[in-house]
């Protein structure tokens, strides 16, 4: 629509040229129209650069709390016993999310390097098939960048059936370049119900499975 | 600044002294001489009218929402219609009141004030002022649609805005880019005039402080207007086609939202007060007849004020739990600002200091800026610690802040400007009386209205809630009385501009105030439809 406008505003100054307008020639506005629109464009991809460039901020800093989304690879390192480190375990479901969702291990003490395995519990009392994806979140933010999941139910969409229930595991180690001052942190996991939009192959396969009780109770 | 000149005085009337104003006398007649305007004045009347008259809309629904909570308890309102009138409220006064009126003042007085025949891009300015009451309408029709309007805060946060929001939100988006690209339009405009056609010997450094502050402000606007259209389109996408840059579900951040609306938001309230400070400096100095006190101080005060307001978003933000170095950089940055702003508000001072100073009508709202504006800035300080600001965030006293700055600041700015531009513009004086008035009510009944909000926030009221604890019955009684008369109040101004627009009143001369100085000044009051065909030359 500027560029039109910009048309339209080269016709105009035409027409009435002859006027003794102020020191003012018509092309100059036209080079500064040009800079200022260019100037316009480029703030409007800045707000869309924002969210990489936030992604790339948080993902070096972990400020925002969110851990990896991949699995890490354990490579043995020295375990450090001078200190240990104690994790809480939160469970949250979002607004509308009707999943009974519970961490059966509510706090690990573990020290730098050390595998620790937890699990959580959940069961979908509705009445219809939902995928779930759960979201971590660790606080204080900071110490997000040194929790490596080697396994985690978060990589993936967690189908479950009308009903069923399952015990989905996560197994973590710390990293010893933890900073000192970081005795304790909270990693949380919040349950969004993605069925709405999960892929229709997904839905398929879930409705196909067969019922399965499985919580190892 | 010297803005004495040759040309003027000689020649003041443009009209028949000249070859080329042939097609310069086809204006149409009625209805479609409104239409098809390109003349600045004409133009800056009609952002000024439309101004005024979303002002009192906007008003209409302070006015519900004062009634609502004028006793604790739901009596008036749903709570879903509460939250439409804070939302639309909001947008109204921001984007369909201040801002236009502002651009109202820049179409009437740049051009005059620089020396220039009119705005560089005739045409655009047409179209920028004339997309703007469809955008409204749109705006103002989303409260029909079933479901109600916008209900989530001028603000938008997702996921308000997102995930629980009504369906009338694609109507809100489409509004929101209608007025952001009608105010880019307005100052690509601004910006090309200033640049390109200041009269000689206009030089950057004798521009009046309303120019520069103008100027400023409309670089603002082009940096940050594209960043709110992104953000919108944001929330658009996210809710009608499936994205996820605000859910935390599909791998977005709502916390991102704020980051991406407060950079836009911050900046946004110093567009709204840059162009009061500029007014404020032309009014000061002719009332007190002395020259403003630290010309060159005020230009680069203006200038750091829009720097700085680009890394202090996220004092907004304090309690979304940013890490503690993130908290004291804003708070830092965030005080730094008011250097800049307290270095105006010293040469206001010093302005007047020794002046011989009359109360005219615009002298009062100026006098009364300087010191309500001044209790805003210092809220605003309060709000800016940290730590207090975790007590503080989402309550009235945040609700008190922004009214003082924006209503007694930025509002205030305004009538002062029509009362101080009025006579130029009619070529009659206003009803004094009126206007007497009109400042003593709305002075008293603005403060009652605001100041014991700030008592009500610190003992913890939420905002944008339609009910509230019994403590807080006796204070919002008042409150509600206060604006209810300030409300009233704005109905004597709206009969004296009326008056004034009718030819009642004394003819003024082309000087209207004894200390005035500037090209406007010089040129007849009422001004003619054309000045500066020829530009004046500037000593
Ligand atoms: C000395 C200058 C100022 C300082 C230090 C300051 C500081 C602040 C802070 C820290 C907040 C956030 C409060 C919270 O939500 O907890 C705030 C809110 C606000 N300020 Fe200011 N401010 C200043 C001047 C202004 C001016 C000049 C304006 C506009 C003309 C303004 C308009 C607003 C608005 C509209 C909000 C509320 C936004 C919302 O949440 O709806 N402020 N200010
Ligand atoms: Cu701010």
């Amino acid at each position: 629509m500027s560029d039109k406008q910009m048309q339209t505003e080269e016709q105009t100054s035409k027409a009435i040229e002859g006027q003794p307008k102020s020191s003012a020639s018509e092309p100059k506005h036209g080079k500064t129209v040009a800079k200022l629109l260019f100037v316009v464009v480029g703030m409007f991809g800045f707000g869309f650069a924002l969210v990489p460039l936030y992604e790339v901020f948080c993902e070096i800093t972990g400020i925002n709390g969110k851990t990896n989304d991949e699995a890490a690879v354990y490579v043995p390192i020295d375990v450090d016993t001078s200190r240990t480190i104690t994790v809480d375990f939160i469970t949250r479901t979002n607004t509308g999310m009707p999943w009974e969702f519970e961490a059966q291990t509510k706090r690990v003490e573990v020290n730098p390097g050390e595998m620790a395995q937890v699990s959580f519990y959940v069961k979908n009392p509705a009445s219809r098939d939902i995928i779930a994806q759960a979201i971590p979140s660790v606080t204080p933010g900071t110490a997000a960048l040194y929790v490596n999941k080697t396994e985690c139910f978060c990589f993936k969409h967690q189908p479950l059936k009308a009903g069923d229930e399952a015990v989905m595991p996560m197994t973590f180690y710390i990293d010893p370049q933890l900073p000192d001052n970081i005795s304790f942190f909270t990693l949380q996991y919040t349950l969004y119900d993605i069925t709405a939009n999960a892929d229709a192959s997904e839905v398929v396969a879930m409705s196909n499975a067969p019922n399965i009780i499985n919580a190892n109770n | 600044m010297s803005t004495a000149t040759d040309t003027v005085n000689t020649n003041p009337d443009s009209h028949g002294h000249d070859s080329h104003d042939d097609h310069h006398h086809h204006i149409p007649k009625g209805l479609m001489r409104w239409v098809l305007t390109t003349n600045h004045k004409d133009i800056g009347t009609l952002y000024l009218w439309f101004a005024f008259i979303m002002f009192l809309v906007g008003g209409a629904m302070a006015m519900v929402i004062r009634a609502e909570l004028f006793q604790p308890g739901l009596q008036i309102v749903e709570p879903n219609f509460f939250n439409q009138m804070t939302t639309v409220h909001g947008l109204i006064m921001v984007f369909g009141a201040v801002m236009p009126a502002f651009t109202g003042l820049a179409n009437w007085l740049i051009p005059m004030m620089i020396g220039a025949p009119d705005m560089a891009l005739p045409r655009m300015n047409n179209w920028s002022f004339w997309i703007l009451p469809f955008a409204f309408l749109i705006l103002l029709s989303s409260l029909f649609v079933e479901g109600g309007g916008p209900a989530f805060g001028w603000t938008f946060y997702a996921p308000l805005s997102t995930t629980y929001s009504g369906d009338s939100t694609a109507l809100f988006v489409f509004s929101v880019h209608i007025m952001g690209i009608s105010s880019i339009m307005g100052a690509i405009n601004v910006i090309v005039t200033i640049f390109n056609m200041r009269a000689p010997g206009m030089t950057y450094m004798k521009m009046p402080l309303f120019v520069w502050t103008w100027l400023i402000t409309a670089f603002l606007l082009i940096a940050v207007m594209p960043v709110l259209a992104g953000v919108v389109t944001m929330v658009l996408t996210d809710k009608y086609f499936g994205t996820s840059f605000f859910d935390a579900a599909g791998g977005g951040d709502p916390v991102l939202f704020q980051h991406i609306f407060w950079f836009f938001g911050h900046p946004e309230v110093y567009i709204m007060i840059l162009p009061a400070f500029g007014i404020i400096s032309q009014i000061v100095p002719t009332f007190s007849r002395k020259k403003l006190f630290g010309y060159a101080s005020m230009v680069y005060a203006t200038a750091s004020i829009a720097l700085l307001s680009f890394i202090v978003w996220a004092h907004h933000m304090f309690t979304t739990g940013m890490p503690v170095f993130a908290e004291m950089f804003f708070m830092i940055a965030t005080m730094i600002i008011a250097v800049p702003t307290g270095v105006k508000v010293f040469n206001w001072v010093a302005t007047m200091w020794r002046g011989s100073i009359s109360f005219e009508i615009p002298m009062l709202f100026a006098i009364a800026f300087i010191i309500l504006f001044t209790i805003g800035g210092l809220s605003g300080l309060m709000l800016a610690i940290t730590p207090v600001d975790f007590q503080y965030h989402d309550t009235y006293f945040v609700v008190a802040h922004f009214h003082y700055v924006l209503v007694t600041g930025a509002v205030f700015s305004i009538m002062a400007a029509v009362y101080y531009w009025l006579p130029k513009w009619t070529g009659r004086m206003f009803d004094i009386t009126l206007a007497k008035w009109h400042f003593w009510c709305s002075l008293i009944s603005v403060n009652v209205l605001f100041f014991p909000m700030h008592f009500v926030g610190l003992a913890g009221m939420p905002r944008r809630i339609p009910d509230y604890a019994l403590q807080f019955a006796d204070f919002n009684k008042w409150i509600s009385v206060g604006g209810f008369a300030f409300g009233l109040s704005q109905l004597i101004f709206l009969a004296l501009v009326i008056k004034a627009c009718r030819k009642k009143g004394e003819k003024v001369s082309s000087q209207v105030w004894e200390g005035a100085e500037g090209l406007e000044w010089e040129i007849p009051s009422p001004a003619p439809y054309h000045t500066f065909d020829t530009p004046p030359t500037v000593k």
